[in-house]
């Protein structure tokens, strides 16, 4: 198990999570409380800076995909989208990009939800559902279930290989689309395993929604998300919110306040004059459900049924769920833009560096993950700035844990460490992205 | 690399592996779960003891192999690894952080103060060392593996040599030989790009020129890279700058020899200002 410990001195207990297991880089839970009171509670992100603002500065935009890629090895897809949107804002050319390339670009997230959002379910989220320390030791008992979806998760993969050569910063997608579009013969051989994962994963989600037991923690979350008036939204839309939030993409960056904490290396991140939202799937599906793949509209009543909660959902333990409909929807997706594929006339638009400025966010699995970059007039970087889906969410979880924490005072130590991990993997914390390069003045405010 | 008697024996039972994190993005650990078809019969084969990306069960040291993802950025850091050496019986280092510093060491030849003043607002809360460097040059390291990301296939070569006693078989040699192997037309020749595959040690499979584009480099330079010939292709021919020459040799193994080097090299002729 993580090192975990409690200790007990005049009546104050403290809960300590040393180094959290099953989450994407490294960070640590620390709860204080006195008697069923919540003293202190810190999702404590001790993941090291790596600076990445400071050394884009200079190089040449066209780097800046492969460059932002590796802020995270898990959702390189994300940088790579969110940059390209941003950068072509910058440059004057966003208008301009062919819906062929703009179908690519939808097909490559697909294929990023599908691997993460598999990756997390089963791998990581799954067995604080099913009692076990991980899903090496669940295969024991659920080696089929396991083995099934680590098949998905490869054909999640599989797309992003198909159009980037690997699945762990792929190299296919450059500013204004990409390198060279997919050969059909390998989109075709993709399709038929695509539609069988689909198939396999529509059972799957069924069975989750009504085999496991979700725990109750239902909160008036302001849900923030990308709205799209056409389709469920991964790389285009307004940003809106539950609560009347409704901005263009340029605004959103003036609206969110980033702070820097002591216990943590990464900043927090609240909206100007509304505070602490939430991101992710949850969000997504409660403002955008009726725009789901139709495979995926279909099993909304099953699920909402077989849970007991119709949409919109306030409870983030049925972010699993949100996740399993997500992945019936990227593979849908993925398989109707398969089935007709041909090489687009041209696999990227012309680009001739300009001075400009240009924000855009696109839904990374685990939220809104926003890019600004200002660009010189011969092409370099001057300044850019990121803001991480867990950056966002690190302040809601903390407000989670928070009432969470007074129901498992009674626990032993081991169930309340368990209890809270749980619910800090419902939003499955991208830690080594949340570490990252925004900019901020010395006053703490944003630059 | 010999097998370093670490063949599993009736006596020792499965051979104990534990991955561990350090500067980096959590990619090349991914590249552990990405083996879909191997995953558990690896998981079967070997004691899989420290996984934290994976699993939240821990068993104590010693180790028999430590996998180490990241570069050394922090004091923490730099204390950690002495640790977690003395635990192990074999590390091997994995991917371009842990084998050269990573993109992050680009602070190497930067004023750490004044980039961490212009990331955070507090930058009395953040320590972190004026270097980013590889594994190998805090503690002794058994086999290294490149790329940003590793292969995962290399991992699965260097697991089966190790539980059999061969030596693994790594390649050594260019991304050329690759890219030939699987016939795609050279970008450097035909199209004028400024490949880095001359230079570059293979093992990704040759992607970028099957992408029709330039190699830039993520698994490091090759056994002896004949610099002085790429020099002439990007300067003399492309008409590269001494400027795109570093800003190329910086990228993801930019602190690895003989690429820093060369990137030195070019920053000296770089035009003032």
């Amino acid at each position: 198990m993580s090192d975990a410990s409690q200790r007990a001195d005049g009546g104050r207990r403290t809960i300590e999570v040393k180094a959290l297991a099953r989450v994407e880089g490294e960070g640590r839970l620390y709860i204080r409380m006195r008697g069923g009171h919540v003293e202190q509670v810190q999702l404590n992100i001790f993941e090291p800076p790596r600076l990445y603002e400071a050394f884009l500065r200079g190089r040449d935009f066209r780097e800046v995909p492969d460059i932002t890629a590796r802020i995270c090895g898990i959702c390189p897809v994300a940088y790579q989208m969110s940059c390209c949107h941003a950068l072509e804002r910058a440059l004057g050319v966003y208008h301009q990009v062919d819906p062929e390339i703009r179908a690519l670009r939808t097909l490559f997230y697909c294929g990023e939800w599908i691997e993460s959002h598999v990756l997390h379910m089963f791998l990581l989220h799954l067995p604080d559902f099913l009692g076990f320390e991980s899903a090496l030791g669940m295969a024991a008992e659920y080696r089929p279930l396991v083995a099934r979806s680590l098949r998905i998760k490869k054909a999640g993969n599989a797309i992003v290989a198909l159009q980037g050569g690997r699945s762990v910063h792929p190299v296919g997608a450059c500013v204004g689309g990409f390198h060279k579009a997919p050969d059909p013969r390998g989109a075709a051989e993709l399709a038929g395993e695509l539609k069988w994962c689909l198939d396999d994963m529509c059972d799957l989600l069924l069975q989750l929604a009504r085999t496991l037991k979700f725990p109750e923690l239902t909160r008036d979350y302001e849900f923030v998300a990308l709205v799209d008036e056409q389709q469920y939204a991964m790389n285009l839309g307004r940003i809106k919110s539950n609560k009347g939030l409704n901005v263009d993409q340029e605004e959103f960056g003036d609206l969110v306040e980033e702070h820097q904490v002591a216990h943590s290396t990464a900043l927090h991140a609240t909206l100007k004059g509304r505070g602490a939202y939430l991101v992710g799937p949850l969000a997504r599906l409660n403002l955008s459900a009726e725009k789901l793949h139709p495979r995926a509209a279909e099993l909304v009543p099953k699920v909402c049924d077989a849970v007991g909660a119709n949409l919109p959902w306030r409870n983030n333990y049925l972010s699993l769920l949100a996740r399993g409909l997500e992945v019936v929807h990227a593979l849908a997706t993925a398989c109707d833009i398969l089935k007709d594929y041909r090489p687009p006339a041209r696999p990227s638009i012309p680009l001739a560096p300009r001075a400009g400025v240009g924000g855009h966010g696109t839904e990374a699995p685990r939220g809104i993950c926003w890019h600004q970059y200002r660009v010189e007039a011969d092409g370099s970087i001057a300044s850019a700035r990121i803001i991480t889906p867990t950056n966002q969410n690190q302040v809601t979880i903390e407000e989670d844990l928070r009432l969470l924490a007074p129901q498992v005072a009674a626990l032993s130590d081991e169930q309340a460490v368990l209890r809270c991990e749980h619910l800090i993997r419902n939003y499955d914390p991208c830690i080594s992205c949340s570490v990252h390069f925004l900019s901020i003045r010395r006053d703490g405010s944003r630059a | 690399m010999t097998a370093l008697g670490l063949l599993p024996t009736a006596r020792t039972g499965k051979l104990k592996l534990a991955c561990f994190k350090f500067s980096s993005c959590d990619g090349c650990q991914l590249q552990v779960l990405n083996l879909e078809d191997e995953l558990l019969a690896l998981a079967e084969t070997l004691e899989i003891a420290y996984f934290l990306e994976a699993r939240r069960r821990e068993l104590p040291p010693p180790y028999d192999i430590g996998l180490v993802e990241g570069s050394i950025s922090t004091p923490e850091e730099e204390e950690r690894i002495k640790h977690i050496r003395r635990d192990c019986r074999m590390l091997v280092a994995i991917g371009a952080c842990a084998t050269s510093g990573g993109i992050q060491a680009l602070r190497n030849w930067a004023d750490v103060g004044e980039m961490t003043r212009a990331v955070y607002a507090r930058p009395e809360y953040i320590a972190t060392l004026d270097t980013s460097t590889p594994i190998a040059a805090h503690v002794f390291v058994e086999c290294e593996l490149r790329g940003c990301p590793i292969n995962p296939q290399h991992l699965v070569e260097l697991i089966s040599a190790l539980l059999v006693g061969r030596r693994p078989n790594i390649p050594t040699h260019s991304v050329c030989i690759e890219c030939k192997r699987r016939g795609w037309p050279c970008v450097l020749v035909s199209q004028g790009k400024p490949c880095l595959g001359p230079v570059t040690q293979a093992g990704c499979g040759a992607l970028c020129p099957g992408f029709d584009r330039a190699c830039y480099g993520c698994f490091g330079p090759m056994e002896q890279p004949n610099m002085p010939s790429l020099d002439s292709w990007f300067t003399d021919e492309l008409g590269h700058s001494p400027r795109d020459m570093r800003r190329m040799l910086r990228m993801f193994n930019g602190y690895l020899e003989p690429f820093k080097q060369a990137s030195d090299h070019y920053e000296r002729r770089e035009p003032a200002g």
